[in-house]
C-alpha cells in the first residue's frame, strides 16, 4: 500500500498541489485522472521521489519514503517499477538489454537466469522475436508493452504508470490496460496509473482519485463516477462526444 | 557563476563515486573507448598528417639564413607537434566531435526521461552515464594524442620528401637532435587536464538539458564553446605553471 498524505508543491509562484491525500491499495490498479495541468504527473513525480514535496509525507507499506535520505530511498526505489510516459527505453540498448537491465544492476543472477527471465516477461506482453531489435526500430504499442516488461522484470512491488495509453490507437491502448490490470492482479502489485483516457478509466478504474486545479476533488471507483452529482468531474467525463452519448 | 560551479561541483561528487556494479561499469567503459576513442582516430590522423606537413615546410620556407642549419625544420616540427599542436588543437577538435556527441547523448536522455527512469530504478545516473565517458577520455586521449605526435612527425618528414625542401637525412637528424622527455610528460599532462574539461563540462551541460531538442542542440554547441574556452585557458595556465 502506498499512502501519500498533505502533499504540496509549489514551482516559483505557481502552486501545482494543494494539500494532497491518496492512498493506493495493493492489487488494485489506482488511477489518477484529471485535465492536462491539474498536477497528475508532478504528484506521480512526487511519489516516485523525482520531484521533492514542498510538504507532506509518502508511504510506502509504513515506509516513511519522502523523508528518507537518497542512500536510502534507494532500497524502496529497487521495488518500483516505472511506466513512462513516451517508454523511456534506452535507445543504445536492444529490447533484450532493455528488459535486463535491472537484473544487470541488482541482481546475482547468471547469464542464462536473466535471459529465462527477460523472454518470461516478453511473453508476458505478448512480445515475441524482438530481443535483437532496437527501440527505434519498435511502434509505439510494442515500445509500451517492452517498457512494462522492464518495469516488471525485477518483481516490482509497487508499479506507476504515466500515461500508459498517450499516442495510442483505442485497441492498442485496450490491450495495455488489459495487460496492466491483470498484471496488477497476478503479482498482488500497487499500482498506481495516470490517465485522462475515460477507456480506461471505465475498464480498469478499480479506485480512481480526480485531481482538480492541484486538489484532490472526488474518489470513487469506474462504477460510481458515472453517476455523480460532482460538476468538476462530470465536465472532464462527459467532455466527448462518446460519454455524453453513453449518458443519455 | 558561483551556482553553475556549485551545480558542477556537486555533479562530480555524484559521478567520482563507486560504481554500483563492475561488470555494468566495465561493459559500459569499452563502450565508451570506441565511440570517444577509437571512433576518433581516423579525424585525429588526418588532421595530424597535414598540420605536420603544414609545420614542416612553413618552417623551411622561413629558414632565410645559412647560419641556421635544415635540420631545424625536424626540430621545429617534433617540438610544435608535441608542445602544443597535438595536446592543444587536438583537443579543441576532440572538444567539437566527442564533446558535442556527449552532451547531445545525455541531453536526449534527459529530455526523454531515460535519466529519470535510471533515477527511479535506484541507479546514479551521473555515475552510470558519465563516470564512464570520463574515464574513457582521460585513459584513451594520451594515446590519441601519441598517435597524433607520430602522425604529425610522419606528415612533416613526407611533405619534406615530396617538395623536396629538406632531405630525409636532415628531417631525421633534426627530429632526434635536443630531445628533452620532459615536453612528453607535459603534453600528456595537459592532454589529460583537456579530456576531463572535454568530458566533464560536456556531461554536465548534457545532464541539465531542461525543455526538448532545441534544448539539446543549445547543450551541445554551449559544451563545445565551453570545452574550448577552458582548454585555451588551461592551457596557458599549464604552461606557465610547467613550462616556465
Amino acid at each position: 500500500m502506498i499512502e501519500a498524505r498533505n502533499i504540496s508543491k509549489t514551482f516559483g509562484e505557481n502552486l501545482v498541489l494543494r494539500d494532497v491525500s491518496m492512498s493506493f491499495e495493493k492489487g488494485k490498479t489506482n488511477l489518477i485522472i484529471g485535465q492536462s495541468g491539474s498536477g497528475k504527473t508532478v504528484f506521480m513525480k512526487c511519489c516516485i521521489g523525482l520531484v521533492e514535496p514542498d510538504e507532506g509525507m509518502i508511504r510506502f507499506d509504513d515506509r516513511p519514503f519522502s523523508a528518507l535520505p537518497e542512500k536510502r530511498k534507494k532500497y524502496i526505489r529497487k521495488e518500483m517499477g516505472v511506466l513512462f510516459q513516451g517508454g523511456a527505453l534506452f535507445d543504445s540498448l536492444t529490447v533484450e538489454q532493455n528488459v535486463m537491465f535491472p537484473l544487470n544492476m541488482f541482481t546475482t543472477m547468471s547469464l542464462e537466469e536473466k535471459l529465462d527471465r527477460v523472454n518470461f516477461c516478453l511473453n508476458r506482453v505478448n512480445l515475441e522475436n524482438v530481443n535483437t531489435l532496437f527501440p527505434s526500430e519498435l511502434s509505439g504499442g510494442m515500445m509500451k508493452r517492452v517498457a512494462i516488461a522492464r518495469a516488471i522484470s525485477n518483481n516490482p512491488s509497487y508499479l506507476f504508470c504515466d500515461e500508459p495509453n498517450s499516442g495510442l490507437d483505442p485497441k492498442t491502448a485496450e490491450i495495455i490496460d488489459r495487460l496492466i490490470s491483470e498484471i496488477t492482479e497476478e503479482y498482488d502489485i500497487t499500482t498506481v496509473i495516470n490517465t485522462h483516457d475515460m477507456n480506461s478509466v471505465l475498464q480498469i478504474g478499480m479506485r480512481i482519485n480526480f485531481l482538480y486545479k492541484g486538489e484532490l476533488w472526488w474518489t470513487g471507483d469506474k462504477n460510481t463516477i458515472l453517476i455523480t452529482e460532482n460538476a468538476e468531474l462530470n465536465d472532464f467525463v462527459f467532455s466527448t462526444e462518446l460519454t455524453r452519448r453513453l449518458r443519455h | 557563476m558561483f551556482r553553475l560551479l556549485g551545480e558542477y561541483l556537486y555533479l562530480m561528487l555524484e559521478t567520482f563515486k563507486r560504481p554500483d556494479k563492475g561488470p555494468v561499469f566495465r561493459r559500459q567503459l569499452l563502450v565508451e573507448f570506441i565511440g570517444l576513442g577509437v571512433d576518433s582516430i581516423g579525424i585525429v590522423a588526418i588532421i595530424s598528417v597535414f598540420t605536420g606537413a603544414i609545420v614542416a615546410i612553413q618552417t623551411a620556407y622561413n629558414i632565410d639564413s645559412p647560419l641556421i642549419p635544415l635540420t631545424m625544420v625536424g626540430f621545429t616540427t617534433r617540438q610544435m607537434m608535441i608542445l602544443e599542436f597535438s595536446p592543444t588543437i587536438i583537443s579543441l577538435i576532440l572538444a567539437g566531435k566527442v564533446g558535442s556527441r556527449i552532451a547531445s547523448e545525455i541531453g536526449t536522455m534527459r529530455v526523454t526521461e531515460q535519466i529519470d527512469a535510471l533515477c527511479v530504478m535506484g541507479v546514479n545516473p551521473a555515475n552510470y552515464l558519465i563516470l564512464p565517458k570520463i574515464t574513457a577520455s582521460i585513459l584513451f586521449n594520451p594515446v590519441l594524442i601519441i598517435f597524433s605526435i607520430v602522425v604529425g612527425i610522419w606528415g612533416g618528414w613526407i611533405a619534406c620528401i615530396v617538395t623536396n625542401l629538406v632531405t630525409s637525412a636532415d628531417y631525421i637528424a633534426g627530429i632526434r637532435s635536443w630531445f628533452e622527455p620532459f615536453t612528453v610528460t607535459y603534453a600528456m599532462i595537459k592532454t589529460v587536464v583537456f579530456a576531463f574539461i572535454i568530458s566533464s563540462v560536456s556531461g554536465f551541460l548534457g545532464y541539465n538539458v531542461d525543455g526538448g531538442s532545441v534544448e539539446v542542440g543549445r547543450a551541445s554547441t554551449k559544451a563545445v564553446v565551453a570545452s574550448s574556452i577552458l582548454i585555451i585557458f588551461f592551457d596557458l595556465i599549464l604552461t606557465q605553471l610547467l613550462l616556465v
